[in-house]
């Protein structure tokens, strides 16, 4: 041990009290800079980039600009701007709900589903969340030359079981064939449509600060699964993903806090993290999470944390978030509890006023951040 | 998570707390800067700094080898990556790293073959898969990545494998060190120490802090426990009037080093007399190249890399921010031109870089907060 004259005594003197008042400047100048930030937060995205990346079909703020500054402008429908999981159509008096999708899911088959699984209950799980039975889906298949027929007849029949299993028919569809190198083997690309169930009226706008946050289950899996699937990590462990379909769960929810039913998402791209980001941004609220009462799988829990990746941002497949009235809260958790598959169901949030559009976690340190959107691909950290 | 949760227990984190707020001076502002990007990351994922008392300040330091990698280093990068059948891979950090002219992403999406891979092996076994094709890996980082690129080399070596180049811009902790430490402008009580580093080189390097600038060092684990049990170590040194580098890492971190993987970086690594530093200008003897007995591997031997100096944009304050001159929010276009979606400067880059880290995590109002 070595004792330094100097240690000390000088930095004393240097670090003398600040003048009075200086702290609440800078205090104030921080202020400012970050009143300047939510600004531009919240400002209309404008898209300016040169040529499309991958982060822009990776479900975080790429994804949202391409959408806000150059699809929804450019389409100017009302229904699009809410950006919610299906379009919703009055018809003749009765409530309709529409929603479209492509699976582009490379490798096809991973552990818990396949590409066909997954067209079917990611469709059906668009509609559920806006709160619609489904009803009937149409399937668009892109094949690549070469593809094994075997490999298309086991997602066919997939397909098949997926949609008696959620309850929806196929009923139209089309095919085509691409040259070898041009498709990952086969894209599925699938239009749903439901009956708006008139249990519930679903909006962001309907949040109010009170509010409660509820996750279906435990979150993480599918995202987690295909990651390791991609064998592109040399890790094993026993994760499968969660795709199944969200109608039942939601059918739960709106028998058991209908009235109180606010506003549903399904966590898809981008994780229950976006999802939240985008009801804040959407409805003007605040979040609050509480890390702690966040189910995650522990093979999950630790597949992400050697990975340098949040769950939280991590791609669900059958997991929706809820925000529900507070005094309809325990109900709603008890009834997803009662579902297949929602058994582990939590309540892990609250709706706030402030900080207006943004989502905070209390960490279960202790301390608290801030939770935004995802910038790209969630990437692993080297070091 | 058995071996992490322990580290993770919120009730000794307030516990810790307690005993920072009894052993500090009121009257007294404290400036600690960690060293190490790993410590920013679980400074602002867990909100270590919410534990403090307000007159310790956390300042983040330079050890983050993707927000010290200069722009001229990423635009030689894109220009091999561009050649004719070459597979240019590297750590995903690196691809959203602004060059001049874009990132190795936008290279990427006009057509050049890049590739994400998690360890320098990866890279080899492309190499091996693509026997007909160039495959380059842009290696970055301090002591802590540099002996795995050192062993893949060496391996590459072994199986005489000619089509693996590596494009080497490791760098050494303790040049980056002494530097800050030699500016004028700086303003620190102590340092928390880069755990990571110290695994390889061990706490002895540090000594000169202590030594010829009088301030303590405690080299610290990643968890957050670790982290508040490090800046409590290095308030304690304050107090007490002493000054020296501490192991709060002992876990990990034996104070001689490894001695194995300093063997192997002196085999396949030498010092090039300079390198440059993003924010902190050149510094001499701080960067790696691949030694002679390497040199069929080295990229910058195998192609012409344009090796154009490109000065960091003017509005950029990464050095200040850097050297712990100013804050994150205190730069000129933190948060409005630089943000994580479109950086100018690497401290917005990466999850590690202070600004970045800042911004995802640490942006918020307390005094808003209705909690």
């Amino acid at each position: 041990m070595m004792r330094h004259p100097a240690a000390g005594a000088a930095d004393v003197e240097r670090h003398a009290q600040e003048p009075k008042g200086m702290r609440a400047e800078v205090d104030a100048r921080e202020q400012r800079v970050l009143g300047r930030i939510e600004q531009a937060r919240s400002r209309p995205a404008h898209f300016r980039d040169a040529q499309i990346t991958m982060a822009h079909g990776a479900g975080g703020k790429a994804t949202r600009t391409l959408i806000e500054g150059l699809l929804v402008p450019a389409f100017g429908s009302a229904s699009l701007g809410e950006l919610a999981d299906a379009g919703t159509v009055r018809l003749e008096g009765l409530g309709l709900a529409l929603t479209t999708d492509s699976f582009v899911v490379k490798p096809l088959r991973f552990p818990g589903g396949s590409i066909g699984e997954l067209a079917v209950n990611g469709t059906v799980n668009d509609l559920a969340v806006a709160g619609a039975r489904p009803v009937a889906l149409t399937l668009a298949l892109v094949l690549e030359e070469g593809l094994p027929a075997e490999a298309l007849r086991a997602e066919v029949e997939a397909i098949g079981a997926a949609a008696r299993t959620a309850g929806v028919e196929i009923v139209a569809g089309d095919t085509k064939v691409v040259e070898r190198g041009h498709a990952d083997g086969m894209y599925v690309c699938t239009t749903g449509l439901g009956v708006l169930d008139p249990r519930a009226s679903l909006s962001p706008r309907a949040l109010k600060p009170g509010d409660r946050i509820v996750v279906s289950g435990p979150i993480g899996a599918h995202g987690t699964a295909i990651m390791l699937a991609r064998g592109e990590f040399e890790l094993d462990a026993a994760i499968e993903s969660d795709t199944c379909s969200l109608w039942p769960a939601m059918d739960a929810l709106l028998a058991a806090a209908g009235p109180g039913l606010r506003c549903v998402r399904d966590a898809t791209r981008g994780g229950v993290a976006s999802a939240l980001n985008e009801l804040a941004l959407a409805s003007g609220v605040a979040m609050l999470v509480r890390e702690r009462a966040v189910p995650v799988d522990p093979a999950v829990a630790g597949a992400c944390e050697i990975l340098g990746i949040d769950p939280m941002y991590v791609a669900n497949e059958g997991r929706l978030v809820a925000c529900v009235a507070p005094e309809l809260a325990d109900a709603a958790v008890a009834a997803l509890c009662r579902v297949q598959g929602s058994e582990r169901a939590a309540e892990i949030g609250e709706v706030r006023s402030e900080p207006p559009g943004m989502v905070l976690v209390e960490t279960a340190f202790g301390g608290k951040r801030v939770m935004d959107l995802l910038v790209g691909d969630p990437l692993p950290r080297i070091c | 998570m058995k071996f992490v949760d322990e580290f993770r227990n919120p009730e000794l984190g307030r516990a810790l707390s307690a005993q920072i707020a009894a052993e500090v001076e009121p009257r007294r502002h404290y400036k600690v800067m960690e060293v190490c990007g790993g410590h920013t990351h679980t400074i602002y994922k867990y909100g270590v700094d919410d534990l403090l008392p307000a007159n310790v300040e956390l300042v983040h330091g330079p050890g983050f080898p993707v927000c010290v990698i200069p722009m001229g280093r990423v635009d030689d990068a894109i220009s091999i990556a561009r050649g004719p059948g070459v597979i240019f891979t590297c750590f995903g950090d690196m691809l959203r790293v602004p060059g001049s002219s874009g990132t190795l992403l936008d290279a990427k999406a006009a057509g050049a073959d890049v590739r994400m891979v998690y360890s320098p092996l990866d890279a080899l076994r492309i190499a091996r898969d693509n026997p007909d094709r160039d495959v380059v890996f842009l290696a970055i980082g301090f002591e802590t990545t540099a002996p795995s690129t050192a062993l893949t080399l060496m391996r590459a070596r072994a199986e005489r494998i000619p089509n693996f180049f590596c494009l080497c811009n490791h760098v050494t902790i303790v040049p980056p060190l002494r530097a800050l430490l030699e500016s004028p402008d700086l303003r620190l009580d102590g340092f928390i120490g880069p755990g990571h580093v110290s695994t390889v080189v061990g706490g002895r390097p540090f000594e000169f802090i202590p030594t010829d600038y009088g301030k303590p060092v405690v080299i610290s684990g990643f968890e957050p426990l670790d982290v508040l049990q490090s800046v409590h170590m290095v308030l304690r040194q304050l107090a007490e009037g002493r000054c020296e580098v501490e192991n709060q890492y002992t876990r990990v971190v034996p104070y001689a080093g490894n001695p194995r993987a300093l063997e192997v970086l002196a085999a396949v690594f030498e010092l090039r007399p300079h390198f440059e530093w993003r924010g902190l200008g050149f510094i001499s003897q701080s960067g790696l190249k691949l030694s002679a007995a390497y040199a069929d591997f080295d990229a910058e031997r195998r192609y012409p890399v344009p090796g154009i100096r490109v000065a960091d944009p003017k509005a950029c304050q990464c050095g200040e921010v850097l050297k712990g001159v100013i804050k994150p929010w205190e730069c000129k276009v933190f948060g409005t031109a630089c943000t994580p979606e479109r950086p100018i400067g690497t401290c917005m880059v990466s999850s590690e870089g202070a600004c970045a880290a800042y911004y995802n995590y640490g942006r918020f109002a307390r005094e808003r907060q209705v909690v």
